[in-house]
């Protein structure tokens, strides 16, 4: 039997840290961008736009992340596109952060009080203009608590990818401990980097939090 | 300024009513709130709104800024017809009305000045040291020059609502609508509103007033009207309905007032 030192182990699991890392951000970004177009539709009250987000998002809410991983990866791949475990979790973490980032930004905007919406509107902006200077600006400040939140399940939620073959951190530490018959050690090594990753997020979010607020 | 320069100099012009409501019907759902309003408001003119909760005063006032759509009637505001599905017409109109509301509404997110120079720098395009000027001469004239970098929670509620008042102003608009402007501020506070609402009046500006001050009312209209259940129920000089109430809708409201 090969005897795999403490170092081994740990260098391979950071290496895959990396792509956990990567994919995290690239679900947030993408998924950002995707989650603010379909919040200024939903806003927008051009007609079928509220049902047609609201029913995206529900298809997103309401099925297991797994789930939409395997149709994701399988559907795209009968569409004839070549379908890297890579892309196929690049894709679906997207889809699934826009859905959920779409429905706490709407929930942030609906918090801001209405009377904001009518002075913005009485002093002859424009829709655009109320948005971008008076209504996200102020929900922007509601919303970085339950961004940041959400921002540690999609951290969380690379760990499935691992089913589709993706190597990020619980891949390669499946594959180590399949290798050195040492799983507690192992998995417990990624849970806590898992943990270093998540937890300073949570703290950063809560001193954002405080410092968008200094009232009271 | 312009408003007195008009009357003077383009007597026809100001004959012509500046807002003109006739027939106006709004409905929520089935339940109908102005069930056929006529009237019309001149250049220069105060006109002060009084009446129960639940009268349509409030709803009045904001179909006339387009905040409320009116399902049957028509509104002109300087001869231009109110448009609500009209984007660039609304946004028009809109320079012309400004609005101030019962629960200030400021920016919490601006400075008070940056609350005074938004409108006009996007609106209107006013370049940023321009905009600023005015900003400091409008918070100068309703008496916050010195708030002008401070934020909206650090002031008093009539400093806010004064802010609100100097915001509408940059604008530089025609008419001013303000729905119940007194009623959210306590008793100490409301007389600096006040005055500066009279020193608007004063200057000559168009006011529509939704108020439940009786007193500032009498003192400060042109013209009062009296609503009752969604119609304009009397109409007169303050002297006239205060003094001398015709209905008996009226005698119980001022009664009650009293």
């Amino acid at each position: 039997m090969v005897e795999f030192s403490f170092w081994d182990i740990a260098r391979h699991l950071l290496l895959a840290l990396r792509w956990t890392v990567g994919l995290s951000l690239i679900a947030f970004a993408c998924g950002s961008v995707l989650a603010l177009a379909l919040l200024v539709l939903r806003l927008s009250k051009l007609p079928g736009a509220i049902r047609a987000v609201a029913c995206y998002v529900q298809v997103f809410q309401g099925t297991p992340l797994l789930m939409q991983l395997f149709l994701i990866y399988f559907g795209l791949a009968m569409l004839g596109v070549d379908t890297s475990p890579l892309l196929a979790a690049s894709v679906c973490l997207t889809l699934y952060a826009s859905a959920y980032l779409c429905d706490i930004w709407r929930g942030c905007v609906e918090s801001v009080p209405k009377g904001q919406w009518e002075a913005s509107a009485s002093l002859a902006l424009s829709f655009g203009e109320q948005l971008r200077h008076v209504i996200l600006p102020q929900a922007m400040r509601l919303g970085v608590a339950p961004t940041a939140g959400f921002m540690v399940q999609i951290i969380k939620g690379t760990a499935l990818t691992s089913v589709i073959g993706f190597v990020e951190v619980t891949k390669a530490g499946q594959l180590i401990a399949n290798a050195t018959f040492e799983p507690f050690l192992i998995y417990g090594c990624v849970a806590l980097m898992y943990f270093a990753l998540c937890f300073p997020l949570s703290l950063w979010s809560q001193r954002l939090e405080r410092r968008l607020r200094p009232a009271s | 300024m312009t408003s007195i320069a008009n009357a003077l100099f383009s007597p026809i012009a100001s004959q012509t009513p500046l807002v003109d409501i006739r027939g106006l019907r709004k409905r929520y759902g089935s339940n109908e709130v102005l069930k056929g309003v006529d009237l019309t408001i001149a250049r220069s003119e105060v006109v002060s709104i009084i009446g129960k909760s639940g009268s349509g005063k409030s709803t009045l006032l904001r179909c006339i800024n387009g905040l409320e759509a009116f399902q049957e009637g028509s509104l002109t505001v300087h001869g231009q017809p109110l448009q609500a599905d009209n984007a660039g017409a609304m946004r028009e109109l809109r320079k012309n009305v400004g609005m101030i509301f019962q629960n200030f509404n400021l920016f919490p997110h601006l400075t008070v000045g940056r609350n005074v120079m938004l409108a006009p720098t996007l609106v209107t395009s006013q370049p940023k040291d321009v905009a600023r000027q005015n900003a400091e001469r409008l918070l100068a004239r309703v008496g916050l020059a010195e708030k002008f970098d401070a934020m909206p929670d650090q002031l008093s509620g009539g400093q806010q609502q004064r802010v609100a008042i100097a915001r509408a102003l940059a604008m530089d608009p025609e008419i001013l609508l303000c729905d119940e402007v007194t009623s959210a501020l306590d008793p100490e506070l409301v007389g600096e509103v006040l005055q500066v609402v009279e020193s608007l009046a004063d200057q000559g500006m168009t006011l529509v007033m939704v108020t439940h001050e009786m007193n500032f009312a009498r003192k400060v209209s042109d013209r009062v009207v009296f609503m009752h259940q969604g119609k304009v129920h009397e109409v007169g000089t303050p002297e006239a309905l205060f003094g001398a109430p015709q209905t008996p809708e009226l005698q119980q409201f001022l009664g009650r007032a009293h």
